[in-house]
């Protein structure tokens, strides 16, 4: 049923061992994001290699188990991958999630496994928080 | 055998069920074949409607639709007597001294926001209101917005990791600067039902105004504005089995009467030139354009219903199903409730130390079980007990025992769902 294919097992194991979080309490509460119709928030901290290239994305906050897991899938997936070609994603993945363009998450890893939130509407907020966040560090 | 409840209409649950179309609907829910059974448990958010109610709403459309206090025609006298009516009504069902106190908004907050805009007006720098920590956004954002325009300061009555006031601290908090007292009369996320008389009795003995939050207090029990003595008294329509779109601020001759205008326009005017005008009488003067008369017909067959089933059946059968389900889960360890015990007023308020409550209320949905989950409008109380959300369940008399077995039966089949842990 729909519900098992929104909490896919990789999903599950993201949520419960989530990669690169860390405590963040060095960024200040100002630079947190937060989702506006439940509370859940994260913060993100961006390291650069010297040629401008993401070498690592380090996430803290409260969230549930889609907003976390799609946080730690996108820490992996942006590692080593230039500004403009990590923006281009975070603006494809967006629309996926909100369903409005004709494509898939077939060549994105494990992320595949978010593709079940289409079909809830409200909870694309919590698979795009971390996005949202990373957009913002990256601008 | 757990006796059948009646309620004062001669009714069981069973039978109000039945006069609730949407609880006889079956859910579809996506990628499930067979639809469900809905197990509503998020009245806190908006009551479900009565048929007495939908179709008063209905035939008005029907058999009486016509502007208000203008047209001289047989149906505009008749939609002025369905609209009138209703305020009577509601000045029955709260007790006030005369209908005329009694303005229609469109919501608690449109309510509030009446008074802080009209009242606060003639606040300065120099004034303060004092609200409560457990107040919905809806009785604190007027008021930041109204200390942005007039530089009045806002201060606060803490509470506790119960979700209680602490009380003690009004008679440091309350001065000769106060202008205004704020208070939730029900707390929508604990359930904590406040003392407000106690507060209404300090406040007056510095000859300050109190306004009552009254969203979450009016569908469970009895409210009597006269003997509580507040100036103020605000509640919505929605939650108390009527229509949305209709709302109500009470208010004290004496301070309505010195209170300007909220919005311009027509029907709040005795007469208008181009340079001035001179404002219509109590209550019209703050009911500016051609209001929600099909939902104000709603209102007056919500009271009607309520005030059959008698409050002192509701808040028995209600605070009943919350011990109940507070007996099915206080024993599991991984389970938090908020809010104080034996004490809560038709919500009860969890967390899961294993499951974030987004995931707990989705999971709770497959199964057409209908809960709340999140900050619940209310984030500085939610920050204060460091908690960012929570999972709220709440009661109505059209709940049954079988669906509180339900729900505790299926938050504790979450935890296993989630395999022992996500977070």
């Amino acid at each position: 049923m729909a519900f098992d294919d929104l909490y896919q097992e990789i999903i599950l194991d993201h949520a419960k061992n989530p990669r690169n979080k860390e405590n963040l309490d060095f960024i200040s509460e100002d630079e947190v994001h937060e989702n506006p119709t439940c509370g859940d928030s994260i913060k993100l901290a961006v390291d650069f290699f010297d040629d401008g290239k993401l070498e690592r994305v380090r996430f803290d906050g409260d969230g549930c188990a889609i907003s976390t897991s799609s946080a730690s899938m996108m820490t992996e997936i942006v590692e080593g991958k230039s500004k403009e070609e990590v923006l281009k994603m975070i603006k494809s993945f967006i629309l996926i999630m909100r369903n409005e363009i004709e494509s898939s998450l077939e060549d994105w890893g494990d992320l595949i496994a978010l593709e079940g939130v289409i079909k809830y509407p409200l909870r694309v907020k919590c698979a795009t928080l971390p996005w949202h966040a990373l957009k913002d560090a990256l601008m | 055998m757990v006796r059948e409840w009646i309620f004062a209409n001669g009714k069981s649950v069973g039978e109000i069920r039945e006069e609730f179309p949407i609880l006889q609907n079956k859910l579809n829910l996506s990628g499930n074949n067979s639809p469900v059974d809905l197990v509503y448990l998020d009245t806190a958010a908006t009551a479900q409607k009565p048929f007495q109610v939908i179709e008063a709403g209905d035939r008005y459309y029907r058999e009486q639709n016509s502007n208000v206090h203008r047209a001289l025609h047989t149906l505009g006298e008749e939609a002025t007597a369905v609209y009138e009516n209703s305020r009577q009504k509601v000045a029955s069902f709260i007790n006030a001294e005369n209908s005329h106190e009694i303005v229609f908004t469109r919501n608690t907050t449109e309510s509030i926001n009446l008074l802080a805009s009209s009242l606060g007006s003639i606040f300065g720098p120099g004034d303060e209101v004092l609200l409560t920590e457990m107040e919905h956004h809806s009785n604190l954002v007027p008021w930041q917005l109204l200390s942005q325009r007039t530089g009045c300061k806002l201060k606060f009555i803490p509470i506790n990791s119960d979700g209680e006031l602490e009380l003690d601290e009004i008679d440091n908090l309350l001065t000769e600067k106060t202008a205004l007292v704020g208070v939730v009369h029900i707390s929508n996320i604990f359930g904590t039902i406040n003392n407000i008389k106690h507060i209404i009795d300090k406040a007056h003995s510095f000859d300050v105004p109190v306004l009552i939050d009254g969203a979450q207090s009016t569908p469970h029990m009895a409210i009597d504005v006269q003997e509580l003595d507040c100036d103020f008294f605000a509640f919505s329509s929605h939650k108390l089995y009527g229509p949305m779109g209709m709302g109500v601020l009470y208010g004290k001759e004496k301070y309505l009467d010195k209170m300007p205008p909220y919005m311009g326009g027509g029907d709040m005017i005795r007469s208008v030139k181009l340079t001035g005008s001179t404002w219509n009488d109590l209550p019209w003067k703050f009911e500016a354009g051609t209001p929600n008369v099909g939902g104000a017909a709603g209102l007056g067959a919500a009271l009607d219903y309520i005030s059959k089933l008698g409050f002192e059946y509701i808040s028995d059968y209600e605070n009943m199903l919350s011990e109940y389900a507070g007996s099915l889960l206080s024993e599991n360890n991984k389970i938090k409730l908020y809010g104080p015990v034996g004490h809560r007023a038709g919500v009860f308020s969890f967390t899961h130390k294993d499951i974030h409550p987004h995931d707990m209320a989705q999971f709770l949905d497959s199964f057409g079980i209908a809960v709340r989950a999140g900050h619940h409008c209310a984030q500085p109380a939610m920050r204060k007990l460091k908690v960012s959300s929570m999972t709220r369940a709440s009661l109505s008399f059209y709940n049954t025992r079988s669906e509180i077995e339900f729900l505790a039966e299926k938050i504790i089949a979450a935890g296993e769902y989630f395999n022992n842990g996500i977070r």
